[in-house]
């Protein structure tokens, strides 16, 4: 009998890419498309995607929920529990280009929507919180419903398929984003299918990952305890959560979020000075349960900025490259060449240095 | 000289006909297929582009160079013949390599030399114009690892934890090392002139290749590290 995938195990690769302009121009989704392709072989067809920031300007005050559904019976459950929580401006099916390489699509839908005030205010909560908590009750208790996307003035297109196709089956020369991050899928230990691909979002936070959280279970508990649910059957899902709790809820920066998942041996922060190693011991005390191990190299994607991190040890490979207000980030500088044959200042980062580009501040 | 463009070739093509074509070879528009030259014995490939991952795997011979960047696991287990870099180098360079020499313009990523190992005339030798990253020559059993310490970016000559479960070979760094933090199984000394004239060869052919001047590349100071004996493990798994 043939076994499925997820039945056998598959040893693994992986392919990360993004580009950004710090000017907040708007790119079609052709060039990160094009950056997938000489890094096929990272990818075995079993996920792609892609996430776009600055997609939706004519709804750029609205949450953008991008939805999952195995049927039309799924869909009017859902669309029931949304419309009693939101006020819904706009619904449609993602419109997709049907292609020989993209089979068993699930029903895939958008919702531009924005909560109800009377809900907000009975529930005491900002929207953000609001939205965070219908996510994940849809994802938990609404069998056959799965928000992948749920930021505002941002997309994400994922599929079971590679992501050059992938990202003709979404249609990506139809978008224009100032951000695109992109990732091709090797699944190691988890199962391919369309709403384990990448990337992994939460509200306007989006992930894609390159290796393979070895921690997994102690960051699973560690986050569940904060309200989160992982039920994506993959690792990198818990990503999403932790630069959520990190970021919005607990106020960090940029920089201390990478020193606690990234965090450095305590040998590496016994070499720092005073200052900076109360910190860093901080941080690594106070969110222990929050400690990445294993490889990964990432990019996080956010409302006006990308970072990009490697794991400490840096066990996966990663490199950065510039041409006039564009930064690329990719798992190979092939990749970058592919967007811009004529990139510049090409890098690779330190493991556990993070790497950080906004958008010029109003330009998005 | 055979001429191929490499646009629209994908990995398994490109190598089918470097293969096939039995001359040198001049490779353009290069964009990331791997393995390229893998277990090549002769002839001489020239790359224009960025070759993928793996180039020069298990090579046996041949020569290979490379006109701008490389990217991660070049000479993967290689075991004879040069690979020369005009520009940078990925991770894991010259990975449990046993043979031959890689010779690298610019700067190398993390785990340079990652188990290198040599056996009687075998002799495998990397040299890095600019710096290296963290655990540069990890686990090396053997051959010469050589940086030179060019960079102008500021940043120490390697990262941390060089030399990590280093048990035999040599390592140069063309700097005091102050700074370094070498772990406990090495001795990390300055190399004496006459330890100096075993990289001789090497530092002139590196500058041969990039330019430079190799004797004033050679007056140092160069640190060497070394395993403190010739098996320091020995009592780690069984006592004899």
């Amino acid at each position: 009998m043939k076994q499925l995938e997820g039945q056998t195990r598959i040893p693994s690769g992986c392919a990360i890419s993004a580009v950004i302009s710090r000017e907040g121009r708007g790119m079609t989704g052709e060039g990160i498309i094009e950056s997938m392709r000489p890094m096929r072989e990272r990818s075995n067809g079993l996920g792609g995607g892609f996430a776009g920031y600055g997609i939706y300007p004519d709804y750029r005050d609205f949450f953008a929920i991008h939805l999952f559904f195995d049927d039309n019976s799924c869909r009017l459950e859902c669309e029931k529990f949304l419309k009693e929580r939101f006020d819904v401006v706009w619904a449609e099916e993602i419109p997709v280009r049907k292609l020989p390489e993209i089979t068993d699509e699930p029903l895939i839908w958008r919702y531009f929507a924005t909560p109800l005030q009377s809900a907000l205010r009975s529930m005491q909560v900002d929207e953000n919180t609001f939205v965070a908590r219908c996510v994940l009750k849809i994802n938990v208790a609404l069998k056959g419903c799965y928000v992948f996307s749920s930021g505002k003035n941002m997309g994400i297109f994922k599929a079971a398929g590679y992501p050059e196709d992938v990202g003709r089956f979404y249609r990506l020369e139809e978008y224009e984003a100032y951000a695109w991050t992109a990732h091709g899928r090797y699944p190691t230990n988890t199962p391919g299918w369309w709403g384990g691909a990448h990337p992994f979002g939460f509200l306007d936070y989006s992930v894609v990952h390159n290796g393979e959280i070895s921690s997994y279970d102690a960051n699973r508990r560690f986050i569940e305890m904060f309200g989160y649910a992982c039920t994506l059957q993959t690792d990198t899902e818990v990503m999403a959560y932790i630069a959520d709790y990190l970021l919005r809820r607990q106020g960090l920066t940029l920089e201390e979020t990478a020193s606690v998942i990234a965090a450095p041996f305590w040998s590496t922060i016994g070499t720092k000075p005073e200052r900076e190693k109360r910190q860093l011991s901080y941080l690594r005390a106070m969110f222990s349960g929050l400690l990445l191990t294993g490889p990964f190299s990432i990019v996080l994607g956010f409302t006006g900025g990308l970072m990009a991190l490697n794991d400490r040890l840096k066990l996966r490979s990663m490199v950065v490259g510039e041409k006039r207000d564009l930064t690329f980030i990719a798992s190979e500088e092939a990749a970058i060449r592919a967007m811009e044959p004529e990139a510049e200042n090409i890098w690779a980062p330190a493991g556990g240095e993070p790497v950080i580009i906004r958008v010029r501040e109003g330009a998005y | 000289m055979q001429y191929i463009n490499a646009t629209e070739l994908e990995a398994r093509a490109l190598n089918e006909t470097i293969r096939n074509c039995r001359e040198d070879c001049e490779i353009t528009n290069c964009l990331g297929q791997r393995f390229i030259g893998a277990g090549l014995s002769r002839r001489k490939l020239s790359i224009y582009g960025v070759p993928g991952n793996a180039l020069g795997a298990y090579l046996d011979g041949a020569e290979i160079e490379v006109n701008g960047n490389a990217q991660d696991a070049v000479g993967d287990t290689m075991n004879a013949g040069t690979i020369v870099v005009h520009g940078s180098i990925g991770d894991t360079a010259g990975y449990a390599m046993r043979g031959g020499s890689i010779y690298v313009r610019d700067s190398a990523g993390y785990r340079a030399g990652v188990h290198m190992k040599a056996y009687q005339e075998k002799l495998p030798v990397l040299v890095i114009g600019g710096r290296a990253g963290s655990f540069l020559g990890e686990y090396q059993a053997g051959g010469i690892i050589l940086v030179l310490g060019l960079h102008t970016d500021g940043k120490p000559i390697t990262g941390y934890f060089p030399c990590t479960g280093m048990h035999g070979g040599k390592v140069f760094l063309r700097d005091c090392c102050k700074n370094v933090r070498f772990p406990g199984q090495v001795t990390a000394r300055r190399a004496k002139a006459a330890e100096l004239e075993e990289i001789r060869p090497y530092v002139e052919e590196y500058c041969r290749l990039f330019g430079g001047d190799a004797a004033e590349l050679l007056k140092g100071p160069f640190t060497l590290v070394t395993p403190d004996s010739s098996n320091p493990y020995q009592q780690m798994y069984v006592a004899n």
